[in-house]
């Protein structure tokens, strides 16, 4: 007997972003990356369009503090961000990078506005992906190191953020004046979530401009909640909110990677194995779960687990 | 309910019986969707309103039925054939299947957990196949039952092994599965497409009660009839759907319901679909023939390959997964997203009201004030570790809110911060009278400060901020 299977028919898709911009479109990319067209849940391609994932690998413009896990394995990159960037390109897979500025940071080296841009202007340099630019998290300093970033880098279609419900204005009018597009964080908060892309849009932002954070938590610290948040904004945006209807950006890498279960040496618990397939496996599980509810854009630390990651990708995507 | 079925549901009551309304308009004051499915068990009723049952009207009786206020076996002329249809559409839409030490697969209800929460959380297998030696079946058993975690104040272990029949050979079959039974207190499940082999193996452990199979288009007769004899339920296994649902049917004929699917699907892509339809037919389309817990075995060899695999079937329905990995740093990944994916969306997850000691504290250790909300708790613990200074922390008990949400539900008083820290001890175990609330609590200073006599200092809204924060501190 032949079953009839069951296929959804939604009324709305996720709207389609594209980041970066090529000579052609007034940056100096040498490729594009288009997200989001989904009228799909996740990898059900028996049932309508379903988009690849993308993988954005993180750059600080400081040598990071990451365990030696992580660090082991890439080269002597971490006092170059463009050396840095181009192994994430070239040797990990990187779809595109994303650069923290972290060293931005009132508290820390304090690099101001214009170190931060001749930063920006070397990783671009370096590669030729689309590149995210968030600042260092202060929510002050943030403001000025981004406006001077959005500017000199006009054209480029970066992915600039983080723009909250507090400090939105100051991206969307970044993002608008110098053609750049925004991430739209809200504390894992479906209302919020909505909420703040409105705002931006009423400011004038398009909604092909957006892409939303909604937060999310590592795998064993509280993924359920992304999870079912990511999940009903995605079943929300397929019964056509457009408002909800926007990729969605997951920071993989630093929710897995600040864990206990990414660090703790098996010396300090023998009972969870060795670190580093452990950690492999800890941001990998965190970007699976994720990318189950709709993830579009997953930021990654860990190159091995950035491997794992595109090979589950590339089966998810063979039909 | 929609207008067009209140004016059914009238007409029919006023045709069949007056009293029956009468008892309808309670029903209907409890909710139409429990008087709907009366209906439904009306129409296997004998209709013949004697009343044996205790009810005026067999209508009566359906409405009692479906408020679960009455028994069928009190209607004495029901058919056998109206009792199956009963029992069956009574049946939850995904079968709970029970084998070996308490394990549970099934009995689910809804397609995503935000809709109400998933309940029987992926039971994880491992296998261990009959064509290795004896001391290396020993030594992978002993691998398997060491994989016991705690993290995070929760327990994890796996909760069964499988033995596969790779040698081929019915003898050696039974022989690693008697050793394997032997070696361990967990879940069993037999795997040979040989009725021979699985004889030989299910007979003499009937009791620990395995899961076994498979049984495929070839060898079902003789597979479920083994464990139809030896009470336990068997894997249904066909490649694709259409092939699987031609084999439930056939294999139902045999009287025997204690059933586990397996799609057979060769690859991850086609898992998930196979995996999304069977959930969806079965609960949004209460397809009777899917209504089974589904297993899946992975493809890949590599285990951080395969362990990425089997969270794509955690995520999306599978009722148990078969692994071969049994390294511990591949299975707590997969333990902890289980575990987290199967919460209860509407319970959160609570930690004990206590003094935590993080790192090496002392009567000079700074202290934390945090909620008992497990997610803001362990992401506070967890940048407190960070700062690398020892310290204390003590979530209060805001019943599993968050500092905001507490707060604004009145949950999170400077009273109820005081009196808690009193209750623990704090003011004999620290020499300092210095306490650190959330940021976004800030408000609560004054009245901390004039009720405790402590010093209050504000700390981060967030916790990411903790570790910049703890450098000020003198």
């Amino acid at each position: 007997m032949s079953v009839t299977i069951v296929k959804e028919r939604y009324a709305g898709k996720i709207g389609e972003v594209t980041l970066g911009a090529t000579a052609e479109q007034g940056g100096t990319r040498t490729s594009t990356v288009t997200i989001g067209g989904d009228s799909a849940l996740p990898f059900l391609h028996f049932e309508g369009k379903v988009n690849r994932p993308v993988i954005a690998m993180e750059v600080n413009d400081i040598p990071p503090t990451w365990n030696t896990t992580l660090t082991k394995q890439y080269g002597d990159v971490f006092n170059s961000p463009g050396a840095w960037a181009k192994q994430c390109v070239d040797d990990f897979g990187a779809d595109l990078i994303y650069l923290k500025l972290l060293g931005a940071d009132p508290d820390g080296v304090n690099r101001s506005p214009e170190d931060c841009v001749r930063v920006v202007k070397e990783v671009l340099a370096a590669v030729g992906v689309p590149l995210i630019v968030v600042g260092c998290g202060d929510t002050a300093k943030d403001n000025e190191v981004i406006a001077a970033v959005a500017e000199a880098a006009t054209g480029e279609n970066l992915l600039i953020g983080v723009a909250e419900q507090e400090t939105y204005k100051t991206y969307a009018a970044a993002a608008m004046v110098h053609k750049h597009t925004l991430i739209a964080q809200s504390p894992l908060d479906i209302n919020i979530c909505k909420q703040l892309n409105i705002l931006i849009n009423e400011m004038g932002l398009p909604l092909n401009k957006i892409v939303i954070d909604s937060l999310i938590a590592g795998l064993g610290f509280g993924i359920e909640y992304a999870y079912s948040i990511m999940e009903r904004a995605r079943l929300g945006a397929l019964g056509n909110d457009k408002m909800l209807a926007m990729p969605m950006f997951c920071s993989v890498g630093y929710e897995a990677n600040r864990t206990k279960e990414s660090n703790s040496p098996i010396e300090d618990n023998p009972q969870w194995g060795e670190l580093d397939d452990r950690a492999v496996l800890w941001e990998s599980l965190t970007a699976s779960g994720l990318m189950q509810v709709g993830a579009s854009i997953i930021m990654m630390r860990n190159p091995a687990a950035v491997a794992v990651v595109k090979k589950n990708i590339d089966e998810l995507m063979s039909v | 309910m929609p207008a067009k079925l209140i004016r059914r549901y009238i007409f029919q009551v006023n045709r069949y019986d007056t009293n029956g309304y009468l008892l309808i308009l309670n029903q209907l004051e409890r909710g139409f969707k429990m008087a709907l499915t009366g209906l439904e068990i009306y129409k296997q009723l004998p209709k013949k309103n004697c009343g044996e049952c205790g009810v005026p009207t067999c209508l009566a009786f359906a409405m009692a039925l479906a408020a679960g206020k009455a028994a069928l076996d009190t209607c004495p002329y029901v058919t056998d054939a109206a009792r199956e249809n009963l029992e069956s559409a009574a049946a939850p839409p995904i079968k709970a299947i029970k084998f070996g030490n308490g394990s549970v697969m099934g009995d689910e209800t809804v397609m995503f957990r935000h809709d109400k929460t998933f309940y029987h959380e992926t039971t994880v297998i491992i296998q261990i196949s009959d064509a290795l030696s004896d001391d290396e079946v020993s030594a992978k058993l002993a691998e398997i039952n060491g994989l016991e975690f705690d993290r995070v104040g929760l327990h994890y272990s796996v909760e069964g092994v499988a033995v596969v029949n790779d040698s081929g050979d019915a003898a050696r079959f039974a022989k690693v599965a008697a050793a394997v039974a032997a070696g361990t207190e967990k879940s069993l499940v037999l795997i040979s497409n040989d009725p021979e082999a699985l004889k030989a193996a299910v007979v003499p452990l009937a009791a620990r009660k395995p899961l076994i199979g498979e049984a495929n288009a070839d060898n079902y007769e003789a597979v479920v009839t083994i464990a139809k004899e030896n009470s336990v339920p068997v894997i249904l296994k066909a490649e694709g759907l259409d092939a699987l649902s031609d084999l439930v049917e056939k294999a139902v004929t045999l009287g025997y319901k204690e059933f586990v699917l397996d799609p057979g699907s060769k690859t991850t892509v086609q898992k998930l679909a196979d995996l999304t339809q069977l959930r969806r037919l079965a609960i949004k389309k209460k397809f009777r023939t899917f209504g089974y817990p589904v297993i899946v075995f992975t493809n890949h060899d590599n285990p951080l390959d395969e362990i990425m695999e089997a969270s794509v079937y955690v995520c999306k329905y599978a009722s148990a997964i078969v692994l071969k990995t049994s390294a511990k740093a591949h299975i707590l990944p997969l333990m902890a997203l289980k575990q987290n994916l199967y919460t209860d969306p509407q319970k959160p997850i609570q930690v004990e009201e206590k003094l935590y000691a993080i790192g090496e504290v002392n009567e000079n250790s700074p202290l934390y004030l945090t909620t008992n909300f497990s997610l803001t708790y362990y992401s506070v613990e967890g940048e407190v570790e960070s700062t690398k200074i020892p310290s204390y922390i003590i979530p209060v008990n805001t019943e599993g809110t968050s500092v905001l949400t507490a707060y604004a539900a009145g949950k999170y008083e400077p009273e109820l911060m005081w009196e808690t820290m009193q209750k623990l001890g704090v003011p004999e175990t620290l020499k300092h009278r210095n306490v650190i609330i959330p940021g976004y609590v800030a408000v609560v200073t004054a009245k901390l400060k004039e009720i405790s006599g402590w010093n209050v200092i504000v700390g981060p809204r967030e916790s990411s901020g903790i570790v910049a924060f703890a450098k000020t501190l003198k």
